[in-house]
């Protein structure tokens, strides 16, 4: 028993080791604090040009709304990187630094492996997060209304989505064990699909029928409505009907159960699909574009 | 006697779809359609503590089983045991008695330093602190690495790379490791460190094994105790490499530099003769023949088909037997 999360730890802890020495290789260390805060506040000016835009068209001058979208694009940093972080982590190892064989040959557990090389994603794409929501609040005239007693249930549902993206990441990075193509293009599709209907950049009532429908069978459309009412003034949050159920707790026990159902489907395709690619020969394939 | 390594019958098969795609692409002919028999129920044991070369031809198998035994690769058939474990059914208590080093990769993560990337490796395997930086300072010692420990692993030539592959295969102390080519592409320098410091490892400490595979007959000939002879996933003889040459004893070796021949069929069908093996100089204008005999009385008919052909022998001698004599002698062919 001690060994076995003695061994769960290791992979974690190493894995998460060479996940920051990648994400932070630079040469100067201050260059990287730099880019850190200038990549987040240049994501923030393409939001600032997409709302003109908006408004220009919609004629809607309603800063709610620009708080909708703002927050909303905000958080979905986290989505795309969380996603992205954990998918490539065997693409890179097996074709790009060849150490997938290695590694995985090791006494180590690969998934954990995978999920602590991810955990710097995840760390370096929250900052982003934070470094663009305080760019909104400083120069966008963006309202955050996140007073201490809400922050237990921020922390909470941060960490549900974490798990959630990364359940849904690992199973994506497990079916690349067998095929690096196609995998790709799923894992740039997905995330497309969860801008467009989980209610990121308009309400999802603005979807038709069907459109509704895809949002609110995706776990991620509740965890943006959840985020948005904790982090957003409560008149703000109001002004854009949403058609979602607003009771916090319901919402929570939603996203506690698929993240769950995520966890257990990615532990499920990591073990068929890393035997299949064990079978297959496929451990330490180069595609060789 | 424990055995590190048993296999029974055990037997791989590649379904090859990728070669089906890539001859529909570029109209390629020649190779054969449909699955390849990498290994042909193989039965193998190698005893705790020995030095074990696999020697054959390419694609004759000697990675696939390799990867088999290191657990990154499934048998189609039979049962491949290492360390008393089964790779299939049990792969976790190998994993932590074994490792694993392939020549001519450069695999490694550019932006850490060689020690970094090291020692990575062994925190895998739960090397305590103390211990592995002791392992590392020696092994870059040894392998002559020790200048370019703070250097990025990117900045490091191939050769540089392979040594420090072969430290992260030592950092971790195995008992049980699989080195696949470790000499190829290293320098006469690089490759004789190695060569000594596995013998040595082996040898000095106990319960150390070692599996090998490798082109160089020479390397074969010095390292390991004993070598199995492989060619189309078949072993073909394991034995000691003077056992191995003793065989031979009983038959007949010569050389013979000739002119370029038309034809070198017929002497496949003279009587005598058991297997011989041709060598032409790149663009020299002689090759060199080697001709196992049973019956050293053959020796006149292949002068003769020599002559007959117009072409002219340059140099004739008898020689003892070598291991690549041995080779040709099984296989039919020359490893080079
Ligand atoms: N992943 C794979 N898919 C299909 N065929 C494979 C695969 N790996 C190996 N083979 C085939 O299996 C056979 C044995 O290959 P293997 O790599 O074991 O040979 P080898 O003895 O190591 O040769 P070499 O001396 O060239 O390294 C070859 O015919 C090879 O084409
Ligand atoms: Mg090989």
């Amino acid at each position: 028993m001690n060994a076995t999360v003695n061994r769960h730890w290791r992979s974690f802890k190493w894995a998460a080791w060479l996940g920051w020495q990648i994400e932070s290789n630079w040469t100067e260390p201050w260059l990287f604090a730099i880019y850190s805060v200038i990549k987040p506040v240049a994501g923030a000016f393409i939001l600032v040009l997409m709302y003109v835009v908006f408004t220009v068209i919609g004629n809607v001058q309603d800063l709610a709304r620009f708080n909708f979208v703002y927050v909303g694009n905000a958080f979905f940093i986290f989505v795309g990187n969380t996603l992205f972080g954990t998918f490539q982590v065997i693409q890179a190892d097996r074709e790009w630094y060849q150490t997938l064989r290695y590694t995985y040959i090791s006494p180590i557990s690969y998934y954990t492996y995978i999920v602590g090389r991810a955990a710097t994603k995840v760390a370096v794409a929250a900052f982003a997060v934070l470094i663009t929501i305080a760019f909104g609040v400083a120069f966008l005239g963006i309202k955050i209304d996140l007073s201490a007693w809400e922050l237990p249930a921020f922390f909470a549902a941060m960490a549900l989505g974490a798990f959630t993206l990364v359940g849904i990441g690992v199973s994506l990075a497990a079916l690349s064990f067998l095929t690096a193509r196609h995998v790709r293009g799923l894992a740039e599709g997905v995330p497309g699909v969860f801008y467009l209907f989980c209610g990121v950049l308009f309400p999802l009532t603005v979807l038709p029928d069907w459109g509704q429908s895809i949002g609110k069978a995706i776990p991620l459309t509740y965890w943006f409505h959840l985020i948005r009412q904790i982090t957003m003034p409560a008149d703000y949050f109001a002004a854009v009907p949403t058609g979602l159920t607003t009771d916090p707790l319901e919402i929570m026990a939603l996203l506690a159960v698929s993240a769950t159902g995520f966890f257990l489907l990615s532990i499920g395709l990591f073990r068929l699909m890393e035997y299949l690619a064990r079978r297959a020969g496929k451990l330490d394939m180069t595609t060789n574009y | 006697m424990d055995l590190a390594v048993e296999t029974q019958q055990l037997t791989r098969v590649f379904t090859q779809r990728r070669k089906i795609f890539r001859r529909r692409r570029n109209g390629e002919n020649g190779e054969s359609e449909g699955p390849v028999t990498a290994l042909d129920h193989v039965d193998l044991q190698i005893r705790d503590g020995e030095l074990f070369g696999l020697l054959g031809p390419n694609g004759a198998g000697k990675t696939t089983l390799i990867k088999i035994l290191a657990t990154l690769l499934l048998p189609t058939s039979g049962i491949a045991k290492v360390a008393g474990h089964d790779v299939t059914k049990d792969p976790l208590p190998i994993r932590l008695k074994i490792n694993m080093v392939s020549g001519g990769e450069s695999s490694g993560y550019g932006l850490l330093t060689t020690r970094e990337n090291v020692w990575m490796f062994s925190q895998f395997y739960g090397v305590s602190s103390k211990t592995a930086k002791a392992r590392i300072d020696k092994l870059l010692h040894t392998f002559g690495l020790w200048e370019k420990r703070n250097a990025k692993v990117r900045n490091l030539s191939s050769g540089q790379r392979q040594k420090m592959n072969m430290i992260r295969g030592f950092v971790t102390d195995p008992d049980i490791l699989f080195l696949d080519e470790p000499t190829l592409g290293l320098d006469v320098n690089a490759s004789r460190v190695i060569r000594d410091y596995v013998k040595s490892w082996v040898k000095t400490t106990a319960g150390k094994t070692v599996l090998l595979t490798t082109h160089y007959m020479m390397e074969a000939d010095e390292l390991c105790d004993r070598l199995a002879i492989i060619d189309h996933g078949k072993i073909l003889a394991v034995d000691t490499p003077e056992n191995l040459k003793r065989r031979l004893k009983k038959e007949t070796t010569f050389r013979l530099e000739v002119d370029p021949l038309k034809d070198t069929s017929r002497f496949k069908t003279i009587p005598g003769v058991k297997n011989f093996s041709l060598k032409s100089d790149g663009g020299a204008s002689l090759e060199k023949l080697t001709f196992i005999l049973e019956d050293e009385a053959a020796v006149s008919d292949i002068v003769s088909e020599v002559v007959r052909q117009g072409s002219k022998i340059h140099h004739l001698q008898k020689t003892e037997p070598t291991l690549e004599d041995v080779f040709i002698s099984m296989v039919g062919r020359s490893l080079e």
